[in-house]
């Protein structure tokens, strides 16, 4: 897989005003990047929720997002990034399917069903990285057979 | 940025004109659980046509404030959610249940009117029993 580095922005998150420009941000570049009106809300809410657990858990942190593309597909790739405590079971913070509103949990089962790849990695003491992919719509009409 | 709050007879209007920091909208619930009853109002009516986002936080704040609300004897209703801010808080899992919501600020005020009028006076043309 080949990232374009031209269109890459970092967003350093350390307040929830920050979490403001992360997902300004994450969607002018989704619309910038073909993506419908519709996936750039979902991409924003989706970096809202993942700038939201930096400025709650980790205190600072950055979002990059940039574009990404594969041998027959655009997208777009977010990068939330921290230094936090780290996250202790995984597992546990995938599960819980639709609770986000009255839990508060980490909402990353959530992020997930918004994006189409979802990859976490966390170490105790040392931080989180999660990574997101959203393919554009292009890529289905281009698989699907037409319709006459 | 702070929200503004209009009152309209028995009702507030807050209409969100941008995207909202998470202090803004403790902001906004604070200010309404408080003038609800500085002005005895009634009702109150939060516009979020404008919201860019609604996310985990911003859902439990709104639903939050209605509940708020309701504790302090007036009614809320939440209105211009946009198809697609719907759609995305449907996959968080966000429902706003026990919330109510309209699809503008005409649907929320008919609301309102309905929910609130036997609380002014105009069931004098009811007939008893």
């Amino acid at each position: 897989m080949i990232t374009a580095m031209n269109t890459e922005t970092t967003v350093p998150i350390n307040s929830d005003a920050d979490i403001v420009v992360a997902r300004q941000k994450s969607r002018e570049l989704a619309v910038h990047l073909g993506f419908s009106p519709t996936d750039s809300t979902l991409i924003a809410t989706a970096i809202s929720e993942l700038a939201r657990n930096i400025v709650l858990y980790a205190k600072h942190g950055e979002i990059i997002v940039g574009a990404v593309q594969n041998a027959s597909r655009y997208g777009i790739v977010v990068v939330a990034r921290d230094k936090g405590p780290g996250i202790p079971n995984i597992e546990q913070a995938m599960q819980g399917g639709y609770s986000t509103s009255r839990s508060l949990g980490l909402g990353l089962p959530g992020v997930k069903r918004l994006m189409d790849q979802f990859d976490i990695v966390s170490s105790l003491g040392a931080g989180t990285t999660v990574t997101v992919r959203k393919w554009r719509d292009a890529e289905r009409s281009y698989v699907l057979p037409t319709v006459s | 940025m702070e929200v503004p709050i209009l009152k309209q007879s028995h009702y507030l209007i807050a209409s969100i004109q941008a995207a909202l920091t998470d202090a803004d909208l403790l902001q906004l619930r604070d200010a309404l659980a408080e003038k609800v009853g500085r002005f005895r109002s009634r009702g109150v009516i939060v516009d979020v046509t404008a919201l860019d986002v609604m996310d985990s936080f911003a859902s439990r704040t709104l639903r939050d404030l209605a509940h708020m609300i309701r504790l302090r004897g007036a009614e809320t209703v939440i209105v211009g959610i946009q198809p697609e801010v719907a759609l995305a808080m449907v996959q968080l899992g966000l429902t706003l249940e026990g919330v109510a919501t309209a699809l503008d600020l005409e649907e929320g005020l008919a609301f309102l009117n309905e929910k609130t009028q036997r609380h002014l006076g105009i069931e004098t043309n009811s007939p008893r029993k």
